[in-house]
Order: structure tokens, then sequence, then C-alpha cells
């Protein structure tokens, strides 16, 4: 049972912050009196979620498989140009600065544009997600790599591995961590990368769910639609998390060692 | 005698401005068990690093059995100052790894290793992970990693640097008697006094940086040599002697 009491340990400090601020907007709201129109109080959020529960799923759905698409292929991208940017020093040179300057551009100037030129359906917000998530990945498998011991590639080199080989038996691995982090970091983007998407133009999706609501002064139902994409947001979190504890089984007896 | 398996002759090496190695000649015989023995930072690694072929000498030869030493040649087993397993491979799978890479498959090298496991006090821990070890433990693992590759001859650099003193005897004298059954061809780096006279026939005494070679001692000891042995404290005594000396004159350079 070690491993479930560990869990909640960690857990119940999150919890009771969380509650606490909640019952802190609660109060305020109560006491206050301001109109629902204005702040809404956590309780009726959650009341009025609930009866708008099939609009609030409904509109998931399509943001949910945005996402997941925008990542999945995003994640695709870093990964192949990563191994291409490991193998070539000159490409490295001439990509980075590249994907820097796709990091400056200003979501709210670009979502318009790209729905613009490729309309209101799957493709643009496919584009919008990879565009917000792939350049935290591709830094981190990038200097993932170079993290190899050093004294490892040596050996490697001692037992005459080709380049590819030591890639695969050592740098691979050896990116782990560090691309794991910089997954956790790109998952928190994905989610607002695909509502931004729709804000800008979308028949379905928890972006315009939020627009609509918006424009009928119902902010309830906006924070409503908050809420669900931050659950989301935890949920893709989580599972890298989990992912991160199958795919590095031994990073528990290295923090252990370290404690 | 028989020819020198390995020869190295005036090898010379500098990083920049940093010279490191000036002009080192040695060389080991077939079976035998030879000690590199200098300051830290002196440029021992470096030498191994010439030997395996990441990089290359300014100047000098190495040659191997006669011939010089082409780049990737395989012929030593290599094992690097710090135990460089790889932490996402258990220990098994760390010791097949040099199998591995010559293109024996996973299942073939698993039956080479297991059988040797319980000569490195490594039975049972198979599924472990490096982190979950001892040094002393991870130190052998590595051995197995080198000797198992059953390459022409052993580099060993600082195998036991990073252990406690009584880890480090008790190491020391298991592979005296691992190396008494196998008679590995063996080049050993150290900079423990007691280890070179310990486990070596030969020493070679190296200066500070830049390195060059100042003595070269035979140990005519018989095996098995205990701690504490008379003779081989009067050689302990003697080549700490040469060590400070030759540092000493090191530190008189610019
Ligand atoms: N790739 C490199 N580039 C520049 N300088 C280097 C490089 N490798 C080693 N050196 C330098 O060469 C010198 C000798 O290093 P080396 O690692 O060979 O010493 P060492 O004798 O093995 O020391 P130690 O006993 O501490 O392991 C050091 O001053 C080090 O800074
Ligand atoms: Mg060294």
């Amino acid at each position: 049972m070690p491993k479930q009491s560990s869990f909640f340990a960690r857990v119940w400090p999150a919890a009771l912050a969380i509650g606490f601020l909640l019952a802190a907007w609660q109060l305020y709201v109560d006491l206050s009196g301001l109109s629902p129109t204005l702040l809404p109080s956590p309780a009726r959020i959650a009341q009025q979620a609930w009866i708008h529960r099939q609009a609030l799923l409904d509109n998931s759905v399509p943001t949910i498989r945005a996402t997941l698409l925008g990542f999945s292929c995003s994640l695709t991208a870093a990964f192949l140009l990563s191994i291409v940017m490991d193998f070539s020093r000159p490409l490295r040179r001439a990509l980075f600065p590249v994907f820097i300057i796709s990091q400056t551009l200003p979501l709210v100037a670009i979502a318009p544009l790209v729905v613009l030129w490729f309309g209101f359906g799957l493709m643009p917000k496919i584009m919008l997600v990879a565009l917000v998530t792939f350049f935290p990945m591709l830094v981190a498998l990038v200097q993932g790599y170079q993290a190899t011991e050093q004294e490892i590639a040596l050996l490697l080199h001692a037992m005459g591995a080709s380049r590819w080989r030591a890639f695969r038996l050592a740098r691979l691995p050896s990116a782990l961590p560090l691309f794991f982090a910089g997954l956790r970091i790109s998952i928190t983007y994905a989610v607002v990368g695909a509502i931004f998407a729709e804000y800008s133009g979308a028949a379905r999706g928890l972006g315009i769910y939020i627009l609509n609501a918006k424009n009928n002064f119902r902010p309830d139902l906006v924070l409503a639609a908050v809420a669900v994409s931050a659950t989301l947001t935890l949920i893709l979190f989580g599972m890298t998390a989990l992912i991160q504890r199958l795919a590095m089984p031994w990073i528990r007896f290295e923090q252990a060692a370290a404690r | 005698m028989s020819p020198p398996r390995l020869q190295l002759e005036g090898i010379t090496k500098a990083f920049g401005q940093t010279q490191v190695l000036d002009g080192i000649d040695l060389h080991v015989r077939e079976g035998e068990f030879v000690s590199i023995l200098g300051p830290s930072g002196a440029g021992k690694s470096t030498l191994f690093q010439l030997l395996i072929g990441g990089i290359r000498p300014d100047r000098g030869t190495i040659r191997f059995d006669g011939t010089p030493l082409a780049a990737g040649e395989g012929r030593f087993a290599f094992m690097p100052q710090r135990d460089a397993l790889m932490p996402w491979r258990n220990i098994l799978d760390n010791a097949t790894l040099g199998l591995e890479v010559q293109g024996m498959s996973r299942a073939k090298a698993r039956g080479r290793v297991l059988p040797l496991l319980a000569d490195f006090g490594l039975q049972g821990f198979e599924r472990h992970y490096p982190a979950q070890l001892s040094g002393g433990m991870r130190q052998r693992a590595a051995l197995l990693r080198t000797v198992v590759q059953d390459r022409e001859m052993l580099l060993l650099d600082e195998p036991f640097g990073a252990l406690d003193a009584l880890t480090r005897t008790s190491m020391q004298r298991w592979l005296e008697a691992m190396w008494k059954r196998h008679r590995w061809t063996a080049l050993l780096i150290t900079h423990d006094v007691r280890e070179a006279v310990y486990l070596s026939d030969r020493i070679y005494v190296l200066s500070a940086r830049p390195a060059q070679v100042l003595h070269e001692i035979r140990v005519p000891l018989p095996r098995p040599r205990a701690a504490g042995f008379q003779e081989a404290s009067a050689i302990e005594a003697n080549l700490l002697d040469m060590l400070f000396t030759g540092q000493t004159f090191a530190g008189d350079k610019p």
C-alpha cells in the first residue's frame, strides 16, 4: 500500500489549496452580492455546467480531437527533426533559429490567418496545436541527446559501435528525462492552442462555445468551459507522468538513491 | 622474452595550448599486468582515449603485435573511469552491451554472461538497475561488461577510484584472484600506489602534466600479495617518493 498512500500524500496539499481558493471565491460572491453576470460563484458554475453538460461534452469532442491529432503530428515531427539535427551540425545551426522565430509569432495574429488560409475544418487546428507544442519538445530532445554521458559515448566508441548504433543505444535513452520534461510543458500548451484556433473560427469546439457564451453574457458558461479545458489538460499531464513511469522504470531507484 | 603486444613510442598530445602527453614510451607483453601510476590530471585517461581511437596523437606511434594500430580495430576492452553503466539497462543487459555491439544476439550474449555472474558477485542482481547496486557491485558489473567482450587486452581506467578504502581493498584482492585464473593482458590506470603494487607485474610512473615516463619498475613479488607484506611496503614507499619528487620537478616548470 505505500504507493497509494504516497499518491494521496502528494495530492492532498493541492486539493486543499484548490478547495480553499474555491471556498474563498464562493464566500466573496455570497457576501458581496455581485450579479452572476459579472462574477458567478463556483456553485453556480457547477450547477450551470451540469445543466449544460450535453453541450459542453459535444463541444469538447472536437477540441480533444484537434488536441490529440495536433499533438501527435507535432511529436512525430519533433522526433524526426531532432534526429536529423543530432546527426548534422550544419542543419542544427540552420534550423534552430527558424524554430525560435516560429515561437515569436503571436498566436492572436497567426490563428485567424491560418483559419483564413485553411478554412474552418480540422486542418488549421492541428497546425496551431502543432505550432505551440513543437518547439519545447524539439529543444528537449536535441538537448537530451547532448546530455549523453561522455564516458558512455567513449565506451561505445571503444566497442566499435557505429554512429547510428550509439544513437540508439545511448543518445536516445539519455534524452528521455529531458524529453519528458519538454513533453509536460508542451502538453499544457496543447489544449489552449486548440481552443485558440477554434476561437478564431470553427463550427464546434470549446473555443467557439466560449466565444458564444461570452457574446450571450454568460460568464458562468465561459468559466464552465474553462474548467473543462483545465480538466483536459490535467488529464493529459497525468497521462504523460504515467507514460514516463512506464517508459523509465529505473527512475524510481535513482530518485530513491538520491534521497 | 615474448615480443610486446602493445607498444607506444614517443606519444605526444596537446589540447590547444595545453601539453598533456610528452613523449610517452611504454609496452605491455602477453599475459602481463601493467599499471600506469600518475598524479591526478597527468593525462592518463588521455592515453587510453588515444588507444581506443577517440583522439589521435600529435606525434608518436602505437603498435599492436608490431603493426600500427588502426582506428576502430577493437583489440581493447575498455573500462572508463566512471563505471559508465547505462542507468536504463539492468545489470545483465549492461554486461551484454559489448557483445551486442559486436553483433551477437541478445539471447546468445545473455547465455555468455549468465554463468559469469557468480564469479563477479552479481548473482541474483541481474534484473536490478545500476541505481539499485552498491559502488563495489557497480564496478564489478562494469568489469564483467569489460572482460566478457573477450578482447586481446583490458584497459582499466581507475576501476576502484570511487570506492571506499575497505571496498577497494577487497576489490583489489578479488581482481588479483580473477587475473590469476584468466591471465588477461591488462593495462591499469591508477593513482593509488598500493593498488599498483598489489596488482602489477610492472609499473610506469608518470610525471605531472605534461606527462612523461619518470620510472619503470618491476614488482617481482609472488602472488597473492597480502597487504602489509614487507617488501610490498618498501616498494610502495619508494613509489610515493618518485611521485612526490616527480611532482616537484613538474611544478618547477612554467
Ligand atoms: N578533450 C579535451 N580537451 C581539452 N583538454 C582536455 C581534454 N581531455 C583532457 N583534457 C585535459 O588534459 C589533462 C589530462 O586529462 P586526463 O583526463 O587525461 O587526466 P588523468 O591523468 O586521467 O587525471 P585523473 O587522475 O584526475 O583522472 C587535463 O588537464 C584535462 O583538462
Ligand atoms: Mg583520468
